[in-house]
């Protein structure tokens, strides 16, 4: 009985494999390959440096503690979003964010541009207890990070790590880094992370 | 983007089109009765043929190909061809802050024609008013506009910076940076206790009267500078007046005394660049309405 010409195909595993991995392909080469290989993506905005030692260690926490998980980081070209947030983000912003923390849940605000939004006095009664600045926050308390401090000795590490993958530290910034750092707690570094996001594109009226 | 990539993009976006057509049309099966093609396929009594792909799920597919080469001739896509209509995603925003500052500006110009004293218990400035705060000010200066612990309480008389239109919208447009230096390397240990009794003494409490004397001798020497020879502060400098009873970081003894020891520097941010004039202006009528609506 003749079959479809498919027939070839569905009686040969290895076959199937190749040409499903063809088929699939084609999505990556086109939407992916030109991001990773080209430049458009991956060319920083005038003036934006590599995260100071202190905010490097914060950032760190930011993660360690997920905060990603309920702030966002990424201002959409909506007009409800830049009334809101500020400008919207931009990749030439991000280009030194290993990994970046766009997230995709916003349960409390975007974050990208909350730097200078609030004061460090702020931020830091704020993470110690969000509820005694805003009462209906349902957002964790972390009064831990007030108590730990920090010893700088990965520091270094963290930046050379981080040069190797594209991120412009000097060696001096490399060899300062643990001076920078030592001796400060986990609170210090969170807002000195928090206060410098997105402050170098703000919208002007 | 590169010609190479937009070459490649496209190229490659073309090859997909092609191919999914040719895989659709070329392995068309048409007419083929349900029992003339089984596969031989069979596994109790059920076998399974060799039928044509439903006419729905064909003609589905064709439509989405189609779809797919009228959105990439439409819109962008196909690498550097920014599509007909030439739409983008920040252009579609700008067109859209755009029309909302249209339609926004006969407003907003009305109300910044009119002084902030005027137009401070207007209902709809009041209603704007409203929500530009809980978005904006609510976080420190609470929902209610009183304030906490370090945050200013905006509806009562008792002003930091001065509590008059032209001041509350320069507040608001350019931020505020209280600088109280720390004492306690200063004056010492003593000498910070000592400034705290004649603080409390300032507010007809009375603490031990050798203490508040030593300490009203470090007032005049270094305090004097901001919050004035009697204590009644100076709201060009943003020093607050000590003796009315309004603490905005406490005014127990030991309160008083960490303020004197650690000083205090309290941050209202900038807010010129995320609101712009017309809308801090109507922000600004609503804070200075507030000691009318309470």
């Amino acid at each position: 009985m003749a079959l479809s010409k498919h027939d070839k195909i569905e009686k040969n595993v290895s076959l199937m494999i190749v040409l499903t991995i063809v088929a699939i392909s084609f999505g990556t080469l086109v939407e992916l390959a030109p991001l990773v290989f080209g430049k458009q993506v991956k060319e920083p905005i005038e003036g934006l440096k590599p995260l100071p030692a202190l905010a490097l260690e914060g950032r760190d926490i930011y993660i360690r503690e997920g905060c990603n998980t309920c702030h966002s980081q990424m201002i959409r070209p909506l007009r409800a979003e830049t009334e809101r947030y500020g400008h919207y983000s931009v990749a030439g912003e991000l280009v030194y964010n290993h990994p970046f923390l766009w997230g995709s849940k916003r349960t409390g605000p975007d974050l990208a541009r909350v730097g200078g939004r609030y004061s460090d006095d702020w931020h830091r009664a704020h993470l110690f207890n969000p509820r005694d600045v805003v009462p209906e926050s349902i957002m964790p308390s972390y009064p831990w990070l007030f108590d730990h401090t920090l010893d700088g000795a990965t520091t270094g590490r963290k930046m050379a790590a981080l040069r190797s993958l594209g991120v412009p530290y000097t060696d001096e910034d490399i060899a300062g880094a643990a001076d920078a750092v030592a001796g400060k707690t986990e609170v210090d570094a969170v807002v000195a992370y928090l206060q410098q996001l997105g402050t170098l594109l703000q919208m002007r009226r | 983007m590169t010609s190479f990539w937009s070459a490649w993009i496209i190229i490659l976006t073309s090859i997909t089109l092609i191919a999914m057509t040719w895989l659709l049309l070329g392995n068309r099966k048409t007419g083929a009765k349900k029992e003339d093609t089984p596969t031989g396929h069979a596994y109790d009594g059920i076998e399974e043929y060799d039928n044509p792909l439903p006419a729905w799920w064909f003609f589905m597919f064709l439509i989405t190909i189609i779809w797919g080469v009228g959105y990439l001739v439409v819109y962008p896509g196909m690498g550097n061809f920014p599509g007909v209509i030439g739409w983008t995603s920040t252009g579609q925003h700008a067109e859209r802050v755009a029309a909302a500052e249209e339609r926004h500006r006969a407003m907003y110009d009305r109300y910044l024609a009119m002084p902030i004293e005027d137009i401070a218990s207007d209902p709809m400035v009041r209603r704007m008013g409203m929500r530009m705060f809980g978005n904006n000010c609510a976080q420190c200066h609470g929902a209610d506009a009183r304030g906490g612990y370090g945050f200013p309480n905006l509806t009562d008389s008792d002003w930091l910076y001065g509590g008059d239109a032209k001041t509350i919208e320069a507040s608001i447009t350019n931020g505020r940076q209280a600088a109280m230096p720390a004492w306690e390397n200063v004056i010492g240990d003593r000498g910070v206790e000592e400034v705290a009794a004649y603080v409390l003494r300032l507010n007809n409490h009375e603490p031990d009267a050798a203490m508040a004397d030593a300490g009203e001798a470090h007032f005049k020497t270094y305090c004097v500078a901001c919050h004035g020879p009697d204590g009644k502060g100076n709201p060009a400098l943003g020093a607050p007046n000590l003796t009315d009873g309004i603490w905005l970081y406490g005014g127990t003894p030991s309160e008083i005394a960490h303020s004197v020891r650690a000083g205090r520097n309290g941050v209202m941010p900038a807010f010129n660049h995320q609101l712009g004039p017309e809308k801090i202006h109507i922000l600004s009528a609503y804070v200075y309405g507030l000691r009318e609506a309470n």
